[in-house]
């Protein structure tokens, strides 16, 4: 890991304020709004007695990262190689690995901030409880964050171009933030559906972060599909990324 | 004395078309080595095999007596480049990639003074994506020194310059010598290759036409000098083509335009002698790198 490239990534990412707004204040902001609803705030029995509320803090949370990994990191990577930046630093001493990494430890690091802002935030505002099993909700967040950034990884090396990229990065969009249950909480959803969607990485992490949120350890057939799409997405990546 | 950069027989084909074909050349170190050749040509290609961005179909790349491809993280340490078309971040300052681009370095030079001679240092603070092309060019050309490379190579430096910053660049590439680097330029641009090369390539057709210095490349060419007058009489036409080492005879309101060598500048001053013809306005001039660049692409097409 070079520090100076990863100085750099940290720096150009503040000067995109979109970026900014959608992974760090966007799912922080959902939250707010869904939590002001009053409905909202009153005990769902099909939510096993949780407030909706306290089920769309986890899913606020995946919400930073799939913009964060399917959003932002395919744009960066494909800028990068598109405008030859890749090539020029192959030239120099840096480990290409360096630059690939440097914006997946941004924008990882940044989503993991802004499911910090989320969980503080529904504390406070929302008396939502901090996740009970703190170590199965890191490690299931830690997970889903490899899945994300290896989605986008995957995403960035089938685009030739930023706009193929953007292309492929909403098509995946909506059915990611789909499982991750913005429009119905996994929980609610149908029983066959929601088998479905567990499957999926951010169906899986849904549901791992509900259980650690609750006090229960996440289960490990949730976090097994998460590192199975992790590794899996990882070597797509690797296969077919290419450098220019 | 080895050399620097020992390119011998390089092939590279894509899709079955041979864009390098043989090449081979030597640049010793300190020298300026030019590249030069008609668009398409293979320059580029070349180079990139010589900076590793390639791997070569066939035939040897040493750069410091190591393999681009085989000894990358030796080759990039010793190597500066600037590339034909790259862009940086365009959020990225002018400061930030020089800063950058010195830290990957273990003796990097001091980008202030570099960004000084480029004339950068007004745009310091200026984002990448503000700057004109010439400065961007500018950039370029600094990160390509930024290092402190033993050797540097230029895909088509001044690009893009305007005529003052072409001549302050060329300066400070002849400074950048001058402190023993070794460089390596491709360029279309005969004047900057004439001014600034000890030796050039020609490149046509993924072959090396010829290699010479810039003077020895003129003498070989078939017209290296043009002798041009209006005469007082019309001359015969068979007696002009028949004037020892004539290239070419050209007519043109009046004026004649012989190409040949001096060989031909003393005929042709005799013939008139003889023929009691004045030669009105009579200009003697050598050619140039253009004209023996044109002649060798020509023959190598024939």
């Amino acid at each position: 890991m070079n520090t100076a490239v990863l100085r750099t990534e940290f720096r150009l990412f503040r000067r995109e304020p979109a970026a900014v707004f959608w992974i760090f204040l966007f799912p922080t902001l959902l939250l707010v709004i869904l939590g002001s609803i009053p409905s909202f705030r009153e005990a769902d029995k099909s939510l096993g007695g949780l407030r909706p509320v306290d089920a769309y803090v986890p899913i606020t949370v995946l919400v930073a990262l799939i913009m964060s990994g399917v959003q932002s990191l395919p744009q960066v990577l494909t800028g990068h190689r598109e405008r030859g930046i890749l090539r020029r630093m192959r030239l120099t001493p840096v480990r290409p690995s360096a630059l690939l990494s440097a914006p997946m430890v941004v924008l990882g690091t940044v989503a993991l901030g802004s499911a910090l802002l989320a969980l503080v935030v529904g504390r406070l505002a929302f008396d939502v409880r901090l996740p009970e099993q703190p170590a199965g909700y890191l490690l299931a967040l830690l997970l889903t964050t490899g899945a994300a950034l290896a989605l986008g990884s995957v995403v960035s090396a089938l685009s030739r171009t930023t706009k193929m990229a953007s292309a492929i990065g909403s098509a995946v969009f909506f059915p990611m933030m789909f499982c991750a249950g913005v429009w119905l909480p996994v929980q609610e959803m149908p029983h066959t559906l929601a088998r479905v969607v567990q499957l999926t990485p951010f169906g899986a992490a849904a549901r791992a972060l509900g259980e650690a949120a609750s006090g229960d350890w996440p289960g490990w057939g949730h976090l097994g599909v998460l590192a199975g799409w992790t590794v899996l997405l990882t070597a797509g990546a690797a296969r077919w990324f290419r450098w220019e | 004395m080895p050399s620097v950069i020992e390119v011998t027989d390089l092939r590279k084909s894509y899709g079955g078309r041979a864009v390098v074909d043989g090449v081979s050349f030597a640049v010793e170190e300190g020298e300026i080595f030019g590249i030069l050749g008609p668009n398409g040509a293979g320059k580029t290609t070349t180079v990139e095999c010589v900076e590793g961005l390639r791997v070569p179909d066939a035939g040897r790349v040493r750069v410091a007596g190591l393999d681009p491809v085989a000894d990358h993280d030796e080759v990039v340490r010793i190597l500066g480049a600037q590339l034909q078309q790259s862009e940086l971040q365009p959020k990225l300052t002018v400061r930030e990639a020089l800063e950058l681009y010195a830290s990957f370095y273990p003796r990097p030079a001091d980008w202030r003074p570099l960004a000084e001679r480029l004339g950068l240092t007004a745009r310091l603070g200026t984002r990448f994506g503000k700057l004109s092309g010439g400065q961007q060019q500018r950039l370029f050309i600094a990160l390509a020194l930024v290092g402190g490379p033993r050797v540097v190579v230029l895909d088509e430096l001044t690009t893009g310059l305007d005529p003052r910053a072409r001549r302050d660049t060329w300066q400070l590439i002849e400074d950048v010598r001058a402190s023993g680097v070794t460089v390596l330029l491709v360029t279309h641009f005969m004047e900057e290759a004439q001014r600034l090369c000890d030796r050039i390539a020609v490149i046509d057709k993924g072959r090396v036409a010829a290699l010479d210095t810039p003077a020895g490349l003129i003498r070989r060419s078939a017209g290296a000098t043009v002798i041009s007058f209006t005469p007082s009489a019309p001359l015969d036409e068979h007696e002009l083509a028949a004037l020892p080492a004539i290239a070419s005879v050209e007519h043109k309101d009046g004026r004649i335009t012989l190409s040949g060598t001096d060989e031909t500048v003393n005929a042709v001053i005799t013939l008139l002698a003889r023929h009691h013809i004045t030669a009105h306005q009579l200009r003697v001039l050598d050619a140039t790198l253009d004209d023996a660049f044109l002649d060798l692409t020509k023959e190598a097409a024939a």
